[in-house]
């Protein structure tokens, strides 16, 4: 991994406001964990809610949008990702770099929170669960977000449709499409290393890994063969 | 040497053609690349500098294609015309992360090199984002030269600047292209590419409209009369005498001296010295006044 290139993404993205934006939902996950628990309601009441339904459907994918789109995208949009690609560097390098970053910011950023609500709503078993079904979404949400950021202009909007429309709309409708939902890989992990009644996993273990890892992969080499074609916008003065 | 070469390179945008079957050779030395605005200037930058396809023809940087080869980044240096730059990175630290980059044997010495190159060592430790456009646009340049590239191409590299700087910035540039370096530079200010270079490529409409030294363009352009200005002793009499030439065209006789438009620039120059001694007169001044790369461009513009 080039850690040049991912030293200045990380200081890109701490240095932006949006990193700020990555704040609130596992603020709000926290508060909501311990108020139920502190008004003593029993975890079946409120824990796959508060887990799935505002952890996993919303703080990981939002998370990992605004990371793994800004790791590249935003750079993309100012125009300073000309100076990392005017160095006689293989695409691969770059792509690698910003991923590990994405994945790992995101992990981070989700897995602490997820751990602590974890314990607080079972056990350490269970936080540990929640925290690498994290690391877990983290990897294929940052192949998946990285690849739009070069696929579209607008990779927030479509990666909004993909958690909004694919995962959470499509995903509760039509069960067929759970096999290609990043959001149920990291249930079927969850409930893997801690099987409890809180998680319920739809997706069977090999699926779930093999799939996060297309997702990665198949989003890394899509990633590399787009930056290899990058165009300056086309100016004509 | 590493040369840039062009053969009947285009570039079009849906039914706009941006760059129209351009070939051209560069070599070492300073070549300017002129054009009014929307010419292709920056087109024909961003395909010679790898960012952009050519729709059709072939683009070589040092003998390789440009295009998907990240491997010309090791013999061309680059300064875009977007002045985009990490603003939370100190000079230092925006130089040094670019000679990493480039797998230098010792990047802090380059990075030092470089910085010291445009001047920028007393600020090297400031945040980018509070240096004024000049002093980016140098640390952007400190950037571009820190591996010594034999190719360099600048899109408006004055911008911004002031004038001390931007004088710094031409010896610079002078002094890469006199030890070898194959180094273009895109403006529209004239002086600017009068005062850096000679040689020009004239880009007008996407298509190239001229290429060398634009005092030779000028003379190759047999169609438009050479004016000349001239003073003598008696510019009366000298003005009679000139009209019985056959290179001159016309003249004008004002308190200033004279002007003459001559149709064939050899011809004139040959004849003026025999009319002179003929009608035993001294001449005290003699200045083609539309050889100045401005004449020439406004002529090829306006062809």
């Amino acid at each position: 991994m080039n850690l040049t290139i991912a030293g200045i993404t990380a200081r890109g993205l701490f240095g932006r406001r949006r990193f700020l934006l990555l704040f609130p939902l596992p603020v709000l996950l926290l508060v909501l964990t311990l108020a139920a628990k502190g008004a003593g309601v029993a975890p079946d009441h409120w824990a796959p809610s508060v887990i799935d339904g505002m952890g996993f459907a919303v703080m990981v994918p939002v998370i990992a949008l605004i990371v793994g789109t800004g790791v590249l995208g935003s750079e993309i949009d100012d125009g300073t990702v000309v100076h990392i690609l005017a160095k006689p560097l293989p695409r691969h390098q770059i792509i690698v770099a910003k991923l590990v970053v994405a994945a790992g910011i995101t992990a981070v950023t989700s897995a602490v929170p997820m751990f602590i609500v974890g314990v607080l709503v079972d056990s350490v078993r269970f936080g540990v669960a929640l925290a690498v079904a994290c690391l877990v979404a983290a990897l294929g949400y940052s192949g998946v977000f990285l690849a739009m950021s070069l696929l579209t202009r607008r990779p927030v909007l479509v990666g909004l449709l993909y958690v909004l429309i694919w995962e959470a709309l499509l995903g509760n409708v039509l069960t067929g499409t759970r096999v290609l939902s990043i959001h149920q890989y990291a249930l079927t992990v969850t409930h893997a290393i801690a099987p409890n009644d809180l998680i319920k996993a739809h997706v069977g273990l090999p699926a779930a890994i093999a799939m996060t890892g297309v997702f990665l992969v198949g989003g890394a080499l899509l990633a590399i063969d787009r930056l290899r074609s990058f165009s300056v916008a086309g100016e004509t003065s | 040497m590493k040369t840039v070469e062009l053969t009947n390179v285009s570039r079009w945008y849906g039914n706009v053609v941006a760059i129209n079957n351009v070939t051209m050779t560069l070599g070492s030395g300073v070549t300017g690349l002129l054009g009014p605005n929307g010419a292709g200037k920056t087109t024909l930058l961003h395909m010679m500098s790898g960012f952009l396809a050519p729709s059709q023809g072939e683009l070589l940087i040092g003998g390789e294609p440009a295009w998907r080869n990240p491997g010309i980044y090791r013999h061309l240096g680059l300064v875009s015309e977007r002045e985009a730059v990490h603003g939370f990175l100190t000079a230092w630290e925006f130089v040094l992360a670019s000679a990493k980059l480039h797998k230098l044997p010792q990047p802090e010495q380059a990075a030092r090199r470089a910085i010291e190159l445009v001047e920028m060592t007393d600020a090297q430790s400031r945040r980018i984002e509070t240096f004024s456009k000049g002093m980016r646009q140098r640390t952007r340049v400190a950037a571009a030269l820190v591996h010594d590239p034999e190719i360099l191409l600048l899109d408006e590299p004055f911008n911004g600047m002031d004038p001390r700087q931007r004088l710094h910035m031409m010896e610079l540039l002078h002094q890469m292209g006199s030890s070898g370096r194959t180094v273009l530079f895109s403006s529209h200010i004239l002086e600017e590419v009068e005062e850096v270079s000679g040689t020009v490529q004239v880009i007008v409409a996407g298509r190239l409209a001229a290429s060398g030294d634009y005092r030779t363009i000028r003379r190759l352009m047999t169609h438009r009369p050479h004016v000349f200005a001239i003073r003598s002793t008696d510019d009366r009499r000298l003005a009679v005498a000139l009209m019985h030439e056959e290179s001159v065209n016309g003249l004008d006789l004002d308190q200033g001296g004279l002007t003459v438009r001559a149709g064939d620039y050899g011809a004139f120059t040959r004849a003026l010295p025999k009319i002179a001694l003929r009608e035993g007169l001294r001449v005290r001044q003699l200045i083609p006044s539309d050889e100045s790369l401005e004449s020439v461009f406004a002529y090829l513009i306006t062809a």
